[in-house]
């Protein structure tokens, strides 16, 4: 970014630096508003289709193009030229105004996502932080599309979508904070810079719950309760139609793509990779290009969970955030926060040991009191079928 | 600094006008055609029954208040995580107490029952 600058003021002498910066803030953020929505959307729901299709024994997207390649670009131009309904019943007002909020609350994460070494919209000194935040726009958007449908599916889905996001934004947040906790700062720039050791083999209970909370905050499968097909219709977006229905299509990829960017800024070491450096073009365009490849292999995890979980029923789903992943996130920040201050571990080395030794530790207690849990529920269940018997 | 956050105000603009252009056009492109079966609310070809703005019965209303409750909270913990290896140990200390005293609020939460679905 700042080379650019540079670049900019050599190129025009009579320019001043703040104008130039105004500037590169401009076309930064335009290329990630205009341009990222049309790529990312086409390049991740042929990826999707593609992968679903080969989980599911199918061939997937085949016609438009080699490979089906061109089924993005065709569905695109078909909700381009779609009629654009507004029922009859709906709040006209925040029932347009939703589709609008759920792309921008998606776009404005971008302005902390680093995507390589130096370029990065703005790095707060509280960016995790505004991450979250912002967060909060989505649920909004989702929100008042449901309520302003006037439609009982629309309105249903509308409910369990703020229960599912409320209940998994705590363990969400929980898993952040033992990162900011270790890496000692809210700024993208020093997360990334405290991984000489990627967080993810340090503290792999911490990433499993930012993931899997991660799922349920983008609404996708086996967390899709939101659009349960086969109960309430698509859910909060039953009643939009052609482009208004496209925004929350590309608001849910975009959002696929920030999120995972966001758990490999903070679990797998960001654009951190052998030769990538902020002092060349060469070094920043292979960070970019480790950056993308991490967050291809998050995202493509995602999708291989989608097809291969079943989808929670809302009491399960409940349970799980509220009763499994917030115990288990504070025991590990405790944990976390005990071996960060044993004395004997001084050396990075020995603390990174012990961080892994102290998260494998959680793992092995939670996974026993789930498995004596269920033995308890078991025991009764058998009870109450014998007692029924006699 | 506040300079900072420009950026986030030209993201904010920059992404509104995005969607401002890309929901107007399409809107002019598309066909118009309105005929009151089709502006009817779509509830899987049943004729809609009443409004869907009535009363319901909310289940979700105790896991948003908890929600609240909680996030509050855990709000407490980011400038303690940032501030936590200047803190020494006192800063360890004082964060078990406020994570004993959350403990306690929530098994109470759960063995009230708060977190079933009914």
């Amino acid at each position: 970014m700042d080379a650019i600058v540079l670049w900019l003021t050599s190129l025009f002498p009579q320019m001043a630096v703040p104008t130039a910066r105004l500037i590169v803030h401009i076309v930064y953020a335009a290329i990630l508003s205009f341009v990222a929505p049309v790529v990312l959307v086409v390049a991740f729901t042929y990826m999707e289709r593609k992968v679903i299709a080969r989980i599911q024994d199918r061939v997937g997207p085949n016609r438009a193009g080699p490979l089906g390649m061109l089924q993005g670009f065709a569905d695109a131009i078909k909700m381009l030229t779609k009629e654009d309904i507004t029922p009859a019943g709906a709040d006209r007002i925040v029932y347009n105004l939703a589709p609008g909020l759920a792309v921008i609350g998606v776009v404005l994460v971008f302005a902390v996502l680093p995507v390589a070494p130096g370029v990065i919209g703005t790095d707060l000194s509280i960016g995790i932080l505004y991450v979250v935040a912002v967060g909060g726009i989505g649920t909004m958007a989702v929100l008042m599309a449901g309520w302003s449908s006037n439609n009982k599916y629309a309105l249903l889905s509308a409910f369990r979508v703020v229960a599912q996001l409320v209940a998994y934004e705590i363990p969400m947040v929980i898993a952040i904070i033992i990162v900011v906790l270790t890496a000692g700062s809210m700024r993208m720039g020093d997360i990334i810079a405290a991984q000489n050791v990627p967080f993810l083999f340090t503290l792999p209970v911490a990433f499993f719950i930012f993931f899997v909370a991660n799922i349920a905050e983008i609404g996708r499968s086996p967390f899709d309760l939101l659009e349960a097909e086969s109960e309430i219709i698509a859910g909060f977006h039953v009643e939009y139609s052609g482009m208004k229905f496209a925004f929350f299509f590309i608001g849910e990829y975009m959002h696929l793509f920030v999120s995972a960017g966001i758990a490999t800024t903070l679990f797998l070491g960001g654009w951190r990779g052998p030769g990538a450096s902020e002092a060349s073009i060469l070094g920043a365009l292979l960070g970019f290009v480790y950056f993308l490849a991490k967050t291809v292999l998050l995202i493509f995890a995602m999708m291989w969970v989608r097809g291969t979980f079943p989808r929670f029923r809302i009491d399960h789903l409940l349970d799980f955030g509220w009763k499994f992943l917030v115990p288990v996130g504070l025991l590990t920040l405790v944990a976390v926060a005990l071996v960060l201050k044993l004395p004997f571990l001084s050396s990075p080395v020995l603390q990174w040991v012990g961080l892994l030794v102290a998260n494998v530790a959680v793992i092995v207690v939670a996974l026993a009191a789930v498995s004596l849990a269920a033995r308890r529920t078991r025991s009764v269940a058998l009870r109450s079928v014998a007692g029924a018997e006699r | 600094m506040p300079i900072d956050y420009l950026p986030i105000l030209v993201f904010f603009v920059v992404a509104g006008l995005f969607g401002v252009i890309a929901l107007t056009v399409p809107a002019l492109l598309g066909p118009h055609r309105p005929s009151s079966t089709k502006l009817e609310t779509y509830e899987s070809g049943k004729i809609p029954y009443g409004d869907a703005w009535r009363k319901v019965p909310v289940h979700y209303f105790k896991v948003s208040m908890l929600f609240i409750l909680f996030d509050l909270e855990v709000i407490f913990f980011y400038p303690w995580a940032v501030l936590f290896r200047r803190l020494k140990l006192f800063g360890l200390i004082e964060m078990g107490v406020f994570i004993l005293i959350l403990l306690v609020g929530y098994i109470y939460v759960w063995k009230k029952g708060a977190l079933e679905w009914e």
